[in-house]
């Protein structure tokens, strides 16, 4: 894929977006626990969109269907549609490592392997392809340049990934689930156990690899949202309250629920 | 310069892919097939020894029945067989065990605990645990060649003279001081338990909740009152099921009571005669044991050992559970 | 109020000072018994302990075969159970969340790991002794191996709780399979704890001789083949001890310093590898 293409794909935002994961008559539930109702929404390609909402209001649990991390507990069951590209990936035909292959995560908490710092990284693409040892070196090197950590750690590629910083971490972490080259990030909270400044790194983050990348987030920081989502959902006891463009949701929200919580009234 | 992307997944060679993951799919599906057999075969082990017990002591079974948990004969002349005695000695040792186990792995949890000084309480807590680690034998030996004649000559004649003319419980005391017997088998049981004992205790100590004990102190209770009402409440279940742990360890412990209880099949009302255990009887005459109905009878003194244990370790271990449940709850 | 108070007082302080008398109490026998054998195992520690077998009694002789005995029996006994305990550990941290199997294994595990030993030298008896109908270091081995398998099941399954669950859902996030993510992710950050658990049955399985009075039985001579009795240090102890020759118990109390030390070493490292308390198992 040539330069030019890539260009032409990252076009201006003015464009109107394209859907690309499809959420229709979402429901979930933790045993007999209705904790998401009835969701309905689209996610937009290349954009950022942000989940909001107080905490247990179904933000966290909107964004692990996306990957079906609920899969891992029992008793947790999805019914209705969430359509990734054509794909209804709640099907239960659907080949989970194939879709996490395409639906990357980076959690609240930094979550380096006990493992250098290379193979880290490495991990996650010897799940999917074999690589010469050069061609690894490349794309371990493409993921932390991505990730804005390459600078920092190219000289201790070996060191234990623990042995990192918090906010280092957290990048070695986006730039682990970058790495397999997936086509959807999911970020929840990335920058709640962070200072200040390594946030900002977070968030300058996430701007750039929007263009490459359809990126959900969940935050329970309201300011970041608005600095860093195209798109803003509000969701509340499991419901989606609001869903829509992040400068009118927080400039002139159509509910009233809405308005009280981004005013801070409540939450 | 590194290209400045890469090609996302769905357009990546679709073969390599499906091929790969297929493979990764039955290696999961085998990978948890096999840690589900070991599980599994954990239980098999267990079933196996009841099943295999019992097969081995059909001979002893068919030809005492019943009869065989109150006979108190043992005699592989006549071939004629009876658990009472064993079960009898295993009974007493285990019960002078726990009757000075209990009070001393208290005192040394309620040390651990409450009033060490910081920089003590790690050495002490590692010494307790060294005294579990060393193996029976050792305290076998030790308690042959070196414990029983000090009893012999020093606690004994003591006991006899003072205690064995007390009415009713006289003859416990009496009798001639040979060091060896069912005394000095439960004592050295005592030592060997309270290692187990009271690390249990010292541990459902500590999982106490600090707020609870400074409410109690803040009342101005003392040390000891704050152990007794707020602390041993609270953990009860799990100070039992430590001493079940150390009942279930004292009941079948084999090689420390072999070498000084004496191995005598015989009844005797004093504490200070020798006697046998189920576990030295079988440990003693079981390679010798020749005959199905000799070796059938041993083996079926293994089940009832067995059997005792394993309820006594059930008990134990619900209980224990019943307290990890209320910490769950309380945090 | 007065009289009240001190009683109080004199209550706490009599239980306390009984308290120390108790700890007092368990330091005295520990002491007491390192300090006999010390006293005594010294006597014995000669090269000859190590270089020479076995003796008849008046001869001189070391102990060369029960170590190498008990160092075979040991190593073989480890290397069966460990696999099998760390894989049904897994399976009780990973895989445990529904049915009864687990909750099962892990109860039975419990009381497994405090059954008396004797029965497993039976049961082993019972099913391998009988049939091959000679008594062998292979069968020693199998005993032993039972008693390292709840050791290392327990400690497994506890290490393995410890890894935060964040860590296998980075690992799933990624798209790898649950066999990855375990011997990978979860089994690696747990290593330090799990190698602690094998070193604690190593220690568990050093000194039992209940299991070995059926099994391995023991050998007077120099021998190394897995299917003939075979000489270990607890059994030369036992036999020697209990006999009337004073060489012998020269060198029962040898061997016994020598185990020991064995096995306290081994708690110790143990503990220094992974510094947290344990129960001891």
């Amino acid at each position: 894929m040539s330069i030019q293409t890539s260009k032409e794909q990252l076009s201006p935002i003015s464009q109107p977006p394209v859907a690309k994961i499809t959420v229709r008559d979402l429901n979930f539930y933790y045993g007999n626990f209705h904790a998401l109702k009835n969701i309905n929404l689209d996610i937009p390609e290349r954009r950022v969109t942000a989940f909001i909402g107080p905490s247990g209001c179904g933000k966290s649990t909107l964004l692990r269907i996306f990957n079906r991390m609920y899969e891992l507990y029992p008793k947790h069951r999805a019914e209705g549609e969430v359509i990734l590209d054509h794909e209804n990936i709640l099907d239960p035909g659907q080949d989970l490592y194939k879709l996490r292959a395409r639906v990357g995560m980076v959690f609240q908490k930094p979550t380096p392997f006990p493992m250098s710092i290379y193979d880290n990284i490495a991990f996650g693409v010897k799940l999917y392809e074999s690589l010469s040892r050069r061609d690894m070196a490349d794309r371990v090197e493409w993921a932390l340049r991505k990730a804005a950590l390459w600078g920092e750690v190219k000289d201790k590629l070996k060191q234990s990934g623990t042995s990192l910083s918090g906010g280092q971490q957290q990048r070695l972490c986006i730039a682990r689930a970058i790495a397999v080259r997936p086509e959807v990030v999911l970020l929840d909270e990335p920058a709640s156990a962070l200072d200040p400044i390594s946030t900002a790194h977070i968030e300058e983050l996430i701007h750039e690899l929007k263009t490459d990348y359809t990126i959900v987030i969940v935050t329970h920081n309201m300011q970041q949202a608005a600095r860093v989502s195209d798109y803003t959902a509000y969701m509340y006891l499991g419901e989606l309250i609001e869903f829509g463009d992040t400068d009118v949701v927080f400039t002139t929200p159509k509910k009233k629920a809405t308005e009280d919580y981004i005013t801070g009234k409540f939450g | 310069m590194l290209p400045s992307d890469f090609p996302n997944q769905a357009t990546m060679s679709k073969t390599f892919t499906d091929v790969h993951l297929s493979r990764q799919r039955l290696l999961d599906r085998g990978f948890r097939g096999a840690t589900r057999f070991f599980a599994f075969s954990v239980l098999a082990v267990l079933l196996g020894i009841i099943g295999s017990l019992i097969v081995g002591s059909l001979p002893a079974i068919k030809a005492f029945g019943l009869h065989f948990l109150v006979s108190s004969h043992w005699n592989p002349v006549t071939n004629n067989f009876g658990a009472a005695v064993a079960v009898y000695g295993t009974l007493v040792t285990s019960a002078i065990a726990m009757l000075i186990g209990i009070p001393v792995s208290f005192g040394i949890a309620l040390f651990l605990t409450e009033l060490s000084p910081r920089w003590l309480k790690q050495p002490l807590g590692i010494a307790v645990e060294l005294l579990a680690g060393i193996p029976s034998i050792i305290y076998g030996m030790w308690g042959l060649f070196v414990f029983a004649p000090a009893f012999a000559d020093k606690v004994e004649p003591w006991i006899s003279d003072k205690m064995g003319g007390w009415p009713v419980v006289g003859p416990i005391f009496n009798g001639p001081p040979m060091g060896i017997g069912m005394l000095a088998a439960g004592l050295i049981l005592s030592i060997m338990v309270i290692p187990f004992i009271a690390s249990v205790m010292r541990d459902v100590f500590e999982v106490v909740p600090a707020m609870l004990k400074e409410s109690a102190y803040g009342l101005g209770a003392t040390t000891w009152e704050v152990v007794w009402h707020v602390v041993l409440p609270y953990t009860k279940a799990g100070v039992v099921g430590g001493i079940m742990l150390g009942l279930g360890r004292a009941l079948g412990e084999t090689m420390a009571v072999t070498f000084v209880i004496g191995n005598a099949h015989d009844f005797s009302a004093s504490l200070l005669m020798p006697g046998t255990s189920i576990a030295s009887s079988i440990a003693n005459e079981f390679t010798e044991a020749y005959g199905k109905r000799y070796a059938g009878s041993l083996i079926e003194l293994g089940l009832i050992l067995f059997v005792i244990t394993f309820i006594v370790l059930s008990l134990a271990k619900l209980l224990l559970i019943q307290l990890t449940r209320k910490e769950g709850q309380l945090s | 109020m007065w009289s009240l108070y001190t009683r109080r007082r004199l209550v706490n302080g009599v239980n306390l000072a009984i308290s120390m008398l108790a700890m007092g109490f368990g330091l005295f026998w520990l002491g007491w018994i390192l300090w006999t054998l010390v006293l005594k195992g010294a006597v014995a520690m000669k090269p000859s302990l190590f270089t020479m077998v076995t003796p008849p009694p008046g001869m001189p002789g070391g102990l060369s075969n029960a170590i190498v005995g008990s160092l075979y029996l040991t190593v073989f006994a480890t290397a069966l159970g460990t696999p099998v305990g760390i894989l049904a550990g897994v399976y009780l941290a990973e895989f445990g969340q529904r049915g009864w199997l687990a909750p099962a294994t892990r109860f039975i595990n419990d009381v497994l790991l405090s059954a008396p030993s004797i029965i497993l030298g039976l049961f082993v008896y019972e099913i391998y002794v009988v049939h091959t109908r000679h008594f062998s270091g292979w069968a020693g081995v199998f005993a032993l191996a039972l008693l390292v398998i709840p050791v290392v099941v327990r400690t497994t399954e506890n290490m393995l709780r410890l890894v935060p669950h964040t860590l296998r859902e980075a690992a799933a996030a990624l798209g790898a399979p649950h066999w990855k993510i375990i011997t990978l992710v979860t089994l690696k950050s747990a290593r330090a704890g799990i190698l602690t658990g094998m070193l604690l049955a190593v220690a568990r399985i050093t000194g039992e001789t209940a299991p070995l009075l059926f099994t391995a039985l023991n050998n007077q001579f120099w021998s190394l083949d897995m299917n003939k009795p075979m000489a270990n240090l607890p059994m030369v102890i036992f036999n020697f001890a209990l006999s009337p020759y004073d060489d012998w118990h020269v060198l029962a109390w040898g061997g016994a310093l020598l185990t020991t030390i064995g096995v306290l070493g081994l708690n110790i490292l143990a503990r220094v590898l992974f510094r947290q308390k344990s129960h001891p198992l």
